[in-house]
């Protein structure tokens, strides 16, 4: 892909299929990529996590992080789901939201909740595991 | 391009207002719906892996939430909106393949998708009320 001044091609051909966001592909895959994880993890997740976690209480959440299975798995819930969520957000947000200065801090906005996010829950179920 | 219409009697984007709603336009807007409640559910699940590293004391404001009512009334919506999620986002998975998109199996999938956001909650209330 050469967009030097060198370049035989044209100027549309250049940006056709770039769209607004400059590139999509990627994230058009990445999307689909990741539903395949969720479709597994997340009905997983809903239902033991429902079985084991009852009432809610802070002993039997900590008991169902604690296994090892399950904290692998809510990790990869968690960080496979936040990006998910994340690609599905900007395409809702380029898609409705107009205004340069509001789209540009929306799009920042989702791109630092879910990472932040992330981190936090993820550094969570560590500290659950190994901390003091 | 001496007959090309103005670009005031372009054919413009259908508009919600004038279009008949039909089930399978349905499915793709209540799969954004579902998405953006999702990504509220997300976050509170981040907020739960947190509160349950943070200790007991922290974790006594999620339980409250939890076991309250609207805590309940969440819960339940958001095992419905998984669900749709779940059923639709599969059925997009298999639309990617070019399978299922005559206009007869593509209504019938939409029914199913909505069909199983009802039963899936419906289905765990009974599993955790009747279960084991």
């Amino acid at each position: 892909m050469s967009n030097s001044e060198r370049s035989m091609r044209t100027a549309l051909g250049r940006v056709r299929h770039h769209g607004a966001a400059g590139e999509g592909t990627g994230h058009f895959i990445a999307q689909r990529v990741t539903s395949i994880a969720l479709a597994i993890l997340a009905p997983w997740f809903a239902v033991s996590a429902a079985l084991s976690i009852r009432d809610a209480s802070y002993l039997a959440t900590i008991d169902f992080l604690s296994d090892p299975v399950n904290a692998v798995a809510v990790i990869l819930l968690v960080a496979i789901g936040l990006y998910h969520m994340s690609i599905g957000m900007t395409e809702i947000i380029l898609d409705y939201i107009g205004k340069p200065f509001t789209r540009i801090a929306l799009l920042l906005l989702n791109t630092a909740v879910p990472l932040i996010l992330a981190v936090g829950a993820i550094f969570a179920v560590m500290l659950v595991n190994f901390g003091v | 391009m001496a007959g090309a219409p103005s670009p005031e009697n372009r054919p413009i984007a259908p508009h919600l207002s004038v279009w008949r709603w039909h089930v399978t336009m349905a499915t793709s807007i209540i799969h954004r719906a579902t998405g953006v409640g999702l990504y509220g559910a997300a976050i509170g699940l981040a907020i739960w892996l947190m509160a349950a590293a943070a200790g007991p004391e922290s974790y006594v404001i999620v339980d409250t939430i939890l076991s309250a009512w609207y805590g309940q009334v969440a819960l339940y919506l958001i095992v419905a909106a998984l669900a749709y999620h779940l059923a639709n986002g599969i059925r997009h998975l298999v639309f990617d393949t070019g399978a299922g998109l005559t206009p007869a199996d593509a209504d019938t999938s939409a029914w199913f998708a909505i069909f199983f956001a009802v039963a899936a909650p419906i289905g765990m209330w009974a599993l955790l009320t009747f279960g084991a």
